[in-house]
């Protein structure tokens, strides 16, 4: 039903002669059919860190009225599914709107600026993560690497590691040696590519004076040198439940749990309402209030699809135990970072891992475990 | 031919009016202008521009969609007896509270759309081209049963005014069905939004069998209150003839429903307050503030002041059959129950957090606006809604493609004697 869904699309950006570099793709023979048209040279700077001239961020196209005319006769040619329709129709008049556009005299947009927006177009129309076929999830990656190259002028290679059979991850954390620092905090947002302007934490590290496990009269924003006297610490995060209340809440199943137990979120499909944010009991989830902001120089360039790629303003993202990571045979960066050892983590049907060692020989407990979620994050003490 | 005819008069009717009227609409349309700029600022910056954090992730848009999902669900306390349990008393009343539903459903829609992160993707809902996560999610429920509730309070006052203007009769067996529908419709918008929070063990705050029945019974305190107010206006502006027994009929309703959104919310504070625990910690933020964190403290007892001394007035059978003072009580229970049902009851269950952590909530002027320019957009479309049917109602308004002769004078005055069924002209 999906069949020659890239392709459609790609034909239609290439009859408007919009994007020739990278019209790898079959049955071209349709294209001898439909008379294409020159395309004027730009007539603005082709330096790629100039800024467009025109105001219209880069959108604006040069065609003429002919190419954009022939869209629509030629896509309606071809058997289309609903979405790809959709695609078409809203792609000819975007079309249409740059053939507008093209009396502008200076529209100066650079090839480079061109190009991501015509990406983030067809990024626009995609389908839900786990609908997509294999080859569609290598188009999209193609496409979000690229246009990280262009927006950042970084390269980076974005995963989609499938979890691995028989490994479920589970994490443990000891109160008893934990000290505060929050080198784990640092780790996780520079492993993760998480926005620098609103501060974004996945992690928080909670202080607390000794005796008493309790949330309610315990600091997450304490600004003094660590460990307190009398005071011990416990950190919280995603815990990944085996039954996360957050997942079905959602109305567009955007975030779902993999069969490893990590919890992820199709950033693309995510229309940020939020609810899941209003359904996590352990306060786990993330919201871009703003246009997520990371340097390029500190951009992290090993990212997964449901992982740290770089995420955009309106939708929710969470911890997922550095998915690009762990899928990897990696520790979390956070247990990694950690200077006292007070983090395990490690693969829960592995008799032999350090994460059963715990479960079997301490006295672990969970937080809210009242509520039927079933986190896979132990706390315990030495 | 009837419908070009319709749809011209329907524009003639929007459109034309005293001084006052143009007044009315212009001052609406600014604010809308001023709430499309707000929402433009917060599509280009973020919901950054708004007072809503990681901890209180809800504000002031969705504390106005859970109210207005009351009043379009009030609706219902009208048709239920003028269509169903012939009561004639209410058939004049009806197509006024159908278009109330429509425009506060325009309202919560609107509020649903301004709030979500990133609209742009918002096609993800619709059947067939997203992936809608039906019957799972409970805000997959409530996109379903308010659309479905839009369209039955459009379709089926659009069906009886059109044929009215027609000069057809309408056979009351052919929209009964979707009447009847309608009623059980509306019952279930308000219990799915009730329980799009209450089905959260995250937040205690909403986690609780009452919230379903406490919504309906400040739907149905807000929505006739609001409804008494507006019959009350078009009467003294209009020459629809609203007759007392109506308005009478609805102030019972309304202090009815008051009465048991009183005993409901003091059960609720009961359960809360006589024996604190974990989970009363939010109420506790609402009605005492914690460390001085007291937001809401105002707010709430505001409301529950005027709570209890509009339900007092109406409860007195004499200060009641008095326009006097129902009219005053009526507008004070409305402002009540919109504090208590928007700010009182979402917001709270933010703060503190399900950590413990206490971050506070004030809406900024980008929601305000925005706020502002969606209540005035139902105004409008109210407004819109009860000119163009007003005057077909009273027979003003008539397809002039019409064969038959209208009805005498005297068989006019006949129908409004009896009214045993809505006017309807003879053949």
């Amino acid at each position: 039903m999906r069949t020659d869904r890239e392709l459609t699309f790609e034909d239609v950006l290439r009859y408007a002669g919009a994007h020739e570099a990278q019209a790898t793709f079959e049955a071209q023979e349709t294209l001898l059919t439909v008379g294409r048209t020159e395309r004027p040279e730009p007539t603005g700077s082709t330096d790629p860190d100039a800024p467009s001239a025109c105001g219209c961020g880069g959108a604006c196209g040069r065609e003429d009225a002919g190419a954009g005319g022939e869209v629509g006769s030629s896509a309606l040619d071809k058997r289309v599914d609903r979405r790809n329709a959709l695609r078409m129709l809203f792609g000819a008049a975007a079309i249409g709107s740059q053939v507008a556009s093209a009396c502008t005299p200076l529209s100066g947009a650079t090839e480079a600026e061109r190009e991501a927006k015509l990406l983030e177009w067809e990024e626009y129309f995609k389908g839900h993560f786990k609908l997509m076929t294999a080859e569609e999830k290598a188009a999209t990656i193609r496409r979000l690497e690229r246009l990280t190259e262009l927006r950042k002028g970084v390269s980076v290679g974005i995963s989609s590691t499938d979890a691995q059979p028989g490994v479920v991850f589970g994490y443990a954390f000891n109160i008893s040696k934990c000290q505060g620092y929050r080198n784990c905090v640092d780790a996780c947002v520079s492993e993760n590519n998480q926005d620098r302007n609103s501060r974004m934490q996945y992690i928080r590290i909670f202080e607390m004076e000794d005796g008493v496990v309790d949330l309610d009269h315990a600091d997450a924003t304490f600004q003094h040198e660590v460990p307190a006297e009398g005071h011990f610490y416990l950190g919280t995060q995603c815990f990944q439940c085996a039954n996360p209340p957050c997942v079905p809440v959602c109305p567009v199943q955007a975030t779902w749990q993999e069969p490893d137990g990590i919890v992820v979120v199709d950033y693309d499909w995510c229309i940020g309402c939020r609810y899941c944010l209003a359904a996590c009991p352990y306060w786990a989830r993330r919201f871009n209030w703003g246009p997520p902001e990371v340097p390029a120089e500190e951009l992290n360039p090993r990212q997964h699809y449901l992982g740290n790629r770089l995420r955009k303003k309106g939708v929710v993202e969470k911890c997922t135990f550095c998915i690009q990571r762990s899928r990897a045979g990696r520790l979390p960066a956070c247990a990694e970072a950690c200077p006292t050892g007070a983090r395990v983590f490690g693969n829960l049907l592995d008799p032999d891992s350090e994460i059963r060692w715990v479960l079997e020989n301490k006295n672990v407990f969970r937080l809210k475990q009242d509520l039927n979620t079933e986190p896979r994050f132990w706390y315990f003490t030495d | 031919m009837h419908l070009k005819a319709f749809l011209l008069n329907a524009l003639d009717s929007a459109t034309s009016g005293g001084r006052r009227y143009h007044v009315w609409m212009g001052t609406l349309t600014l604010v809308m202008l001023v709430g499309a700029y707000a929402y433009w600022v917060q599509l280009r910056d973020g919901l950054q521009v708004t007072g809503m954090t990681d901890h209180v992730s809800w504000g002031l848009y969705i504390s106005n969609f859970t109210f207005l999902v009351g009043l379009a669900a009030a609706a219902v306390m009208l048709v239920l007896p003028a269509y169903i349990l012939e009561d004639v008393d209410f058939s004049r009343a009806v197509l006024v509270a159908e278009g109330v539903a429509v425009s506060a459903l325009s309202m919560c829609l609107a509020f649903v759309v301004v709030d979500i992160g990133n609209p742009l993707a918002s096609w993800h809902l619709a059947p067939l081209l997203g992936l809608l996560n039906f019957p799972r999610s409970l805000l997959a429920w409530d996109v379903v049963v308010l659309n479905v509730y839009l369209a039955l309070n459009l379709a089926i006052p659009l069906y009886i005014l059109y044929n009215h203007y027609a000069g057809r009769t309408v056979e009351k067996s052919s929209y009964l069905p979707f009447m009847y529908l309608s009623v059980f419709w509306a019952v279930s918008i308000h219990m799915v939004t009730a329980f799009l929070l209450a089905g959260l063990p995250a937040r205690p705050f909403w986690n609780s069998a009452l919230l379903g029945p406490r919504f309906l019974a400040s739907a149905f305190t807000a929505g006739p209150a609001f409804m008494i107010l507006l019959l009350g206006l078009i009467r003294s502006e209009t020459a629809y003839e609203i007759r007392d027994d109506t308005i009478q009929k609805l102030a019972l309703i309304t202090v009815v429903a008051a009465q048991i959104n009183l005993i409901m919310l003091g059960s609720e504070l009961f359960y809360k307050f006589y024996f604190p625990t974990e989970h009363s910690i939010n109420a506790e933020y609402l009605f005492f503030g914690i460390d001085g964190h007291n937001a809401l403290v105002p707010w709430v007892w505001t409301a529950i002041g005027m709570n209890l001394l509009a339900t007092a007035i109406l409860t007195a059978h004499p200060l009641r059959r008095n326009l006097k003072w129902l009219m005053p009580a009526c507008l004070v229970l409305f402002i009540a129950i919109w504090i208590e049902k928007g700010l009182g009851l979402v917001i709270p269950g933010f703060v503190p957090s399900p950590l413990g952590e206490i971050v506070e909530y004030v809406p900024t002027w980008v929601e305000l606006s925005v706020t502002a320019g969606i209540f005035a957009m139902g105004l409008f479309i109210l407004t819109v809604l009860v000119r163009v049917a007003l005057p077909i109602e009273m027979g003003h308004a008539r397809s002039p493609y019409i064969v038959h002769e209208q009805p005498s004078a005297r068989e006019r005055a006949r129908q409004r004697r009896d009214r045993r069924s809505r006017p309807a002209e003879q053949p």
